[in-house]
Formats: structure tokens, C-alpha cells, sequence
């Protein structure tokens, strides 16, 4: 690691439009624009909104031999997720797991017929790619030539569609390589807002020409991290190194859909992953403590780190804010927390805030209801 | 005439009181606030105390009395639209104090010396 952070290929862009930079995972951000966090927030959810998202991980894996069965089985050696029943075109989201069964890393993993393509995140992503590197078989190779944004929003099909029409015809997690102006964009129907959307890949030498292409369109706005993260968690969407980490399992943060039937105990794959028996074991029992969503009642927002008790006073916390803040949606604080399973939806706890304890309502995630075209 | 502290609170003399409020340059850095806590009326302060807790859609701060005093009145109001903050931050205030000092006021920096203080 450097102490100067690494700049993104658009950062004399984020400049030009006034963005507020921040450091964030070893890069210079921009963290919001002159219209701020809650407008941006909004109109991500009412139109478009551009995010550059250059600073995560694209790792390409290869099959040596040209075989995508042993590629994707040498990925299901790291990945407790369904690998080998991805159909070309598609894409799936996964958990990198450690000896102990915590989680390394989440990402989104799309099958592109001759390779796969990862996007981990930024944070990550050098450990990642040496994790990768175990395996045999397969060529581990990071993208470095490319940056790439997000579009995300209810209008964000209808505007890609104007400068690339095939979008129109992607379904949620396609994944497509499509042309533009010349240029090769990778392309899947996802995101991290809980709206309608797409992530893409660009090749970095013409990012900037996307990216302004796509602020050319009325309906677009760029957006900061700020927003983004605000948008996520009303999603319901967890964070890694805030809502998970190595030391919580895929049942602890609510992941365990991602480990579908194939890989848990008597399925046809079931297992050989790392920590796959603490894994497996800890989600048929069900795990004591679970990320869970939290109301707070009034206006003050309980942020990460708070503490969270059973009751009105005494006794000790039973968890604390994994991630927290007010929702622009939403009209309120919202949060989340590992917090013990048998707690029912709605059941009132309390959040110490500032010495006094606030009544917080244990809520369903998500806060706000996605809207995917699937 | 407005007086300023280093910590972007504006003060304005009243009579012998005193109305703090957050510069427009502190609200603009603290972004979209969404919850302001006001003092209880009738509280008595040391300078420096924090009275007010501010939370924005980034972070949590608070706003401390500028003077030693007891805190006269609070502008509820905002406590139901704390976005007024950001809207017009000069005519938010928060709470008037009747400073223990009368010529509290005298210390703090006028207009010219706050501009050069946020360059």
C-alpha cells in the first residue's frame, strides 16, 4: 500500500463537477456534489444517477484448459455458491469464506461463456486476487485497463438504451458484452441501490466520453459515495467491513441465500469450501445472532458503533449498529445490527445514544422495496 | 451586526441577550441535516458546553455555547425541519442565551475577521 491515494480515470470529471473528494479503501472518491447527499439520494430513486465505481476489483478467470466446468468448480473451492449451474450470460452474487467460516469478501461473479468475470470489492481486491491465485487451472487475471460506473434508477434502462439499445433486453443479473461508439462495454443489469440499473465496464481510455455521454441525458445526475452508501442500506444491502466481516458467517449477516441447496449438507456439492462445516451447520440450525434492520423511533439517527440494549436501562448490549443513518426515502433513520435471532420483527430494543437510551423497533430489510426487471 | 466563533457559530446581540445560530460556511461543510437536539430552557451553561447536537445525513456534531448564561428560549421549529439549517442558515437559529458577562460579545470576530478565518 501507498499513502497517496490511487485516482480513478475520471477524477479530473468528479473535479469539474465540484465533487467533494474523500479517501476511501486506498482511493480519492468523490463522496458527494454540490447538490448533496439527500438530493442526490432522491434522484437516484426518481430518475438516474451516475456512479463511478472505478475503484473495485474486475478480476477475469480463464479456464486453462478451455474448460468452464473446471473453471467454475475450482471457483465453488472459495465460493459456497452455485458456480457450475450459471448459464452463460448470467450473474450471481457470492461470499469468499474463510477457515473459520467468517467472510472474506462479498462479490458479484457473471459467467461470459469462455471465462468469468468477479467484481470484488475495492478494499479487498489484492487480497482476493491472492486468494484466487491458490487455485489451479485457472489464470487469475485483474482488469486494469478499465474503470467502472453504475447507472441506476428507475429511468437508468430507458437513458443506456438511447447510446446502447440492446440494454433494453437485458433482464436483472444478465450480463452482456455490448458494443458502444467502437467501444467494448461490459455490461450486467445490477447494482447496489436496490433500483432498476446497471453496472458497466468501460474501457478506461474512453470512460470519461461514457460517462459524459451519459450526463448529457437530462435525466442523469452524478452521484457521490454518500448517496450510494444511504442508498444500500435502505436496500437492506450489507457493507463489508461494516455490516460483515472475517468474523461473521454467511448466516450471521443474513447471507445464507447465497448458498443455495447444491452446496449445502446432502447437496450434489455439497461443502469444500473453506469453513464449510461451520458454515453449513451453523445456517440448518439457524444462528443465534442475525443482521437485522432497525427503526429508531424520532429523528436522531443511530450510526455504527452504537450500542444496542434489550431494555430501557440496566443490563448489558445485546449488539451494535453495524451500519446506520437517516434514509432519504424512507423519511427517517434507519440502521442495522447483529442482533440475537428470536427477536421478533418489531419487537422494541434500545439504542444508547449520547446516554440515553432511545426505543429502536427491529424492522424487516429491506427498508424500501427493490424494483429489478426480472 | 453579527459576531462569529471559531467553532461557525454566528452571534447576534439582542437586547442582553444573546441569538446563536450556524454560518451558513458550518452548514454548508456539515451537509443535509436531519435532526437537530435543543437544550432545555432555562439551563445554565458554561462556555463551552455542548447545548446542541446536530446530526446530517454524514456525521454527528455538536454546537457549544459561545458564553456562560442561561439558556432563555429554543427554536422548536427546528426541531421539526432541521433542513431549515441548511436552507437559510442565518435565520436559523437555535437558542438565545443571557450571558452571565455582559460584554460577553466584545471577544469574538466580526464579519471581516471570520470571512479571512474560512478563506
Amino acid at each position: 500500500m501507498t499513502d497517496d491515494p490511487r485516482r480513478t480515470p475520471l477524477h479530473d470529471l468528479h473535479l469539474s463537477l465540484s465533487a467533494r473528494m474523500v479517501p476511501f479503501a486506498g482511493w480519492e472518491m468523490p463522496v458527494q456534489y454540490p447538490t448533496g447527499v439527500m438530493a442526490e439520494h432522491l434522484h437516484t430513486r426518481a430518475q438516474a444517477g451516475l456512479f463511478d465505481v472505478s475503484h473495485m476489483g474486475q478480476v477475469v478467470i480463464t479456464p486453462q484448459d478451455g474448460d468452464m466446468a473446471a473453471a467454475a468448480l475450482a471457483l465453488e473451492r472459495l465460493i459456497p455458491a452455485d458456480v457450475l449451474g450459471l448459464a452463460p450470460g448470467r450473474q450471481r452474487y457470492g461470499l469468499f469464506t474463510n477457515d473459520a467460516g467468517g467472510i472474506l469478501d462479498d462479490l458479484m461473479f457473471a459467467n461470459r461463456g469462455d471465462h468469468v468475470l468477479l467484481v470484488v470489492n475495492a478494499a479487498c481486491a489484492e487480497q482476493d486476487i491472492a486468494h484466487l491465485q491458490t487455485l489451479g487451472g485457472v489464470t487469475v487475471t485483474p482488469v486494469t485497463d478499465r474503470g467502472l460506473l453504475a447507472l441506476q434508477g428507475p429511468l437508468a434502462a430507458a437513458v443506456l438504451a438511447r447510446l446502447v439499445p440492446a440494454v433494453a433486453a437485458m433482464r436483472f443479473m444478465d450480463s452482456r458484452i455490448l458494443d458502444w461508439d467502437g467501444v467494448e462495454l461490459w455490461v450486467s443489469r445490477s447494482g447496489y441501490t436496490g433500483e432498476d440499473g446497471f453496472e458497466i465496464s468501460v474501457p478506461e481510455a474512453r470512460l470519461r466520453d461514457f460517462a459524459q455521454a451519459l450526463l448529457d441525458q437530462p435525466e442523469v445526475a452524478p452521484i457521490g459515495l454518500g448517496a450510494r452508501d444511504s442508498l444500500r442500506l435502505e436496500a437492506g444491502m450489507p457493507l463489508y467491513g461494516h455490516d460483515m466481516d472475517a468474523d461473521v458467517t454467511p448466516a450471521q449477516a443474513a447471507l445464507g441465500w447465497s448458498i443455495p441447496k447444491a452446496r449445502r449438507a446432502g447437496g450434489a456439492r455439497a461443502g469444500g469450501f473453506p469453513g464449510a462445516d461451520a458454515v453449513l451447520a451453523e445456517l440448518a440450525a439457524g444462528p443465534a445472532m442475525v443482521r437485522r434492520g432497525l427503526r429508531p423511533e424520532g429523528r436522531a439517527p443511530i450510526r455504527e458503533g452504537v450500542a444496542i440494549f434489550a431494555g430501557p436501562e440496566g443490563g448489558s448490549p445485546i449488539g451494535h449498529v453495524s451500519s446506520g443513518g437517516f434514509g432519504p426515502s424512507v423519511g427517517g433513520p434507519i440502521a442495522m445490527a447483529r442482533l440475537p435471532a428470536d427477536l421478533p420483527d418489531g419487537a422494541t430494543v434500545h439504542a444508547e445514544l449520547r446516554g440515553k437510551r432511545i426505543p429502536v423497533a427491529i424492522a424487516p430489510l429491506p427498508f424500501v422495496t427493490p424494483s429489478y426487471k426480472r | 451586526m453579527l459576531k462569529y466563533t471559531e467553532d461557525h457559530e454566528w452571534l447576534r446581540a439582542e437586547g442582553d441577550e444573546i441569538v446563536v445560530g450556524i454560518t451558513p460556511h458550518a452548514s454548508e461543510q456539515l451537509g443535509d441535516v436531519v435532526f437537530i437536539e435543543l437544550p432545555e430552557e432555562g439551563r445554565e451553561v458554561a462556555a463551552g458546553d455542548e447545548v446542541v447536537v446536530i446530526e446530517s445525513v454524514k456525521a454527528a456534531s455538536d454546537i457549544a455555547a459561545p458564553v456562560a448564561g442561561v439558556i432563555t428560549a429554543v427554536n422548536t421549529a427546528l426541531a421539526d425541519a432541521p433542513g431549515q439549517v441548511n436552507d437559510d442558515a442565518l435565520t436559523a437559529w437555535f437558542f438565545r442565551i443571557k450571558p452571565t458577562d455582559a460584554s460577553a460579545m466584545d471577544g469574538f470576530m466580526d464579519e471581516d475577521a471570520y470571512q479571512a478565518l474560512i478563506g
